[in-house]
């Protein structure tokens, strides 16, 4: 199969691109604004082409675990859904981390605290980056910001999980998964029929069984397992930083976004270039790990970095942590399902500029 | 060049289709383009709108405020849009239901009767492709023969054949459009 053109929703595109990844199993529970990928999935049926299992599970809590299963068993799987549903997945997730097993989680976030509302928003950045589940750990997370991102990630994804042998989350948000954009999609990856090391996979008589836990009731052991995981999340914030920048060789004034943000920031920098500010921005691409070298890097020449985020305020601590004091950090963001526009960036950027 | 543009009205008049035909016509000529749907409350209590941007170049915000062109189909998307168009931009609007005609002075405007004629011509389904023919007339950005392989694209085979009806709808809305 050659490479494909197509147009599709964020959500179609992850789905179609998981399939095509090679991936084992998907396990999920329809929630808005996030449902097609499910949908996707169950009407593509790739159970009969590519063997891939796609079930809808009867909750988040069931569909979480039988991913740990999966995974557990070296398969490459994943699941999906929206801000609540990813709050009940917590526990499942702490113990694939606690587990060093590789999975994908989508997260195509909506507006909150509970309930919230169905329209896009990037108020789970703590949960995703900062745990969400108990216990010292990190998921890599990944931010697209257009269609062809949420198709590609999803192989980037796994590519990471599998490398590091942890949790890899892709955190999109209501606007990405639903709107549709041109996407190349990847010709179609045969699924892996390696057995690897660690798996569960039935002992043979050549090898100790493989132990899949996250229980060590030993502290010493644990401890020491503690640093170990330590030591992966500094080696994953060595070498998987990704970032893209726009116009920031002369910006006097640097945006910070991801996601949808990143992209209403890429018009507010020409609205703003159009009226003399010279601002420019800077994208993260993984969220953990975090681009803070460049963010320091560019805290040298800036007057001020604004962060702009469809939140109360979390990717901003991440700025000024990276910056650690060296210019301005401000805060631009918009909650509950409502989305800046590139103008009323622009407004706020003024604002942040006169101080 | 880039063109910004929101389709607004009832749910069930084809604002998302019409918005999914461009896009996909775009991207049979090659441009970069995107689709935004409103998906949220108020598309379950009746109207839907759509923005939908067709781009020579990699597109930036797919959220707008201000619009080069707006496509207006029902008197609250009158009320919410007619002031979202930018200064010397276009506003196409159906006249059937409309109460308030936009009044602005700094744009230009054109109305089209798609769903009185399309009514007359017992073809009420096609009403969204007569409007799009009134937009492919006064801003010839997408090429009749693209939106017909776009539809060919999008469209599952066993609608194929309804195909030369949305063709017919599409010239006879370039006909019907009218400067105000």
């Amino acid at each position: 199969m050659e490479k494909e053109l197509r147009l599709m929703k964020g959500n179609e595109a992850i789905a179609e691109a998981a399939i095509r990844a090679g991936a084992d199993g998907y396990f999920g529970y329809p929630i808005t604004p996030q449902s097609e990928i499910l949908e996707y999935l169950m009407e593509a049926n790739p159970q009969v082409t590519t063997g891939m299992v796609v079930l809808q599970a009867e909750s988040e809590v069931a569909a979480i675990n039988m991913v740990y299963g999966g995974a557990a068993c070296g398969k490459k799987v994943m699941t999906s859904s929206s801000s609540p549903g990813i709050s009940l997945k917590q526990e499942g997730i702490t113990y694939i981390a606690g587990a060093e097993l590789p999975c994908l989680i989508v997260n195509v976030v909506r507006g909150g605290p509970g309930l919230g509302t169905i329209q896009p928003a990037q108020s789970d950045y703590f949960q995703a980056t900062k745990g969400g589940g108990h216990g010292d750990y990190h998921l890599i997370v990944l931010a697209p910001s257009s269609v062809q991102e949420m198709a590609d990630f999803v192989e980037m994804a796994f590519d990471l999980a599998f490398k590091y042998r942890n949790p890899a989350m892709i955190l999109s948000d209501g606007a990405i998964g639903q709107m549709m954009e041109k996407v190349w999609l990847k010709p179609q990856k045969k699924r892996s029929e390696e057995i690897l090391p660690w798996a569960t996979t039935g002992k043979p008589a050549t090898r100790e069984h493989n132990i899949i836990t996250s229980l060590d009731l030993d502290p010493e052991r644990q401890e020491k397992f503690n640093q170990k995981l330590i030591a992966k999340y500094r080696e994953i914030e060595e070498h998987e930083v990704r970032y893209e920048e726009f116009m920031t060789e002369d910006a006097e004034y640097l945006f910070v976004a991801y996601g949808t943000s990143s992209r209403i920031c890429q018009k507010a920098l020409q609205l703003a270039r159009a009226e003399g500010i010279k601002a420019g921005l800077l994208r993260p691409i993984t969220l953990f790990p975090y681009p803070k070298k460049r963010l320091n890097e560019l805290a040298d020449t800036v007057k001020g970095m604004l962060a702009v985020e469809m939140s109360a305020g979390q990717m901003v601590e991440d700025v000024m942590l990276s910056v650690n004091g060296k210019t301005r950090v401000g805060h631009y963001g918009r909650m509950g399902g409502m989305i800046p526009t590139p103008e009323e960036v622009v407004d706020n950027l003024k604002t942040f500029i006169k101080g | 060049m880039t063109e910004e543009i929101i389709i607004a009205g009832f749910g069930g008049q084809g604002v998302l289709s019409m918005g999914k035909i461009m896009a996909y016509s775009g991207m049979m000529q090659d441009m970069e383009v995107s689709w935004m749907p409103s998906y949220g409350p108020e598309m379950r209590g009746g109207t839907a709108n759509v923005n939908v941007i067709l781009s020579d170049e990699r597109i930036s915000s797919p959220i707008l405020r201000s619009f080069d062109t707006a496509i207006i189909l029902n008197q609250q998307s009158m009320d919410k849009f007619e002031h979202s168009v930018k200064p010397g931009g276009t506003l196409i609007y159906d006249s059937n239901g409309i109460t308030k005609h936009p009044e602005r002075k700094d744009i230009t405007i054109y109305r089209i009767d798609a769903a009185e004629e399309a009514s007359k011509l017992k073809m009420m389904k096609m009403f969204n492709m007569f409007v799009m023919g009134g937009f492919m007339k006064v801003k010839p950005i997408l090429k009749t023969e693209y939106v017909i392989k776009g539809l060919k694209k999008s469209l599952p085979e066993r609608y194929h054949h309804l195909i030369p009806m949305n063709e017919d709808a599409i010239k006879r809305g370039m006909e019907l459009i009218r400067k105000v």
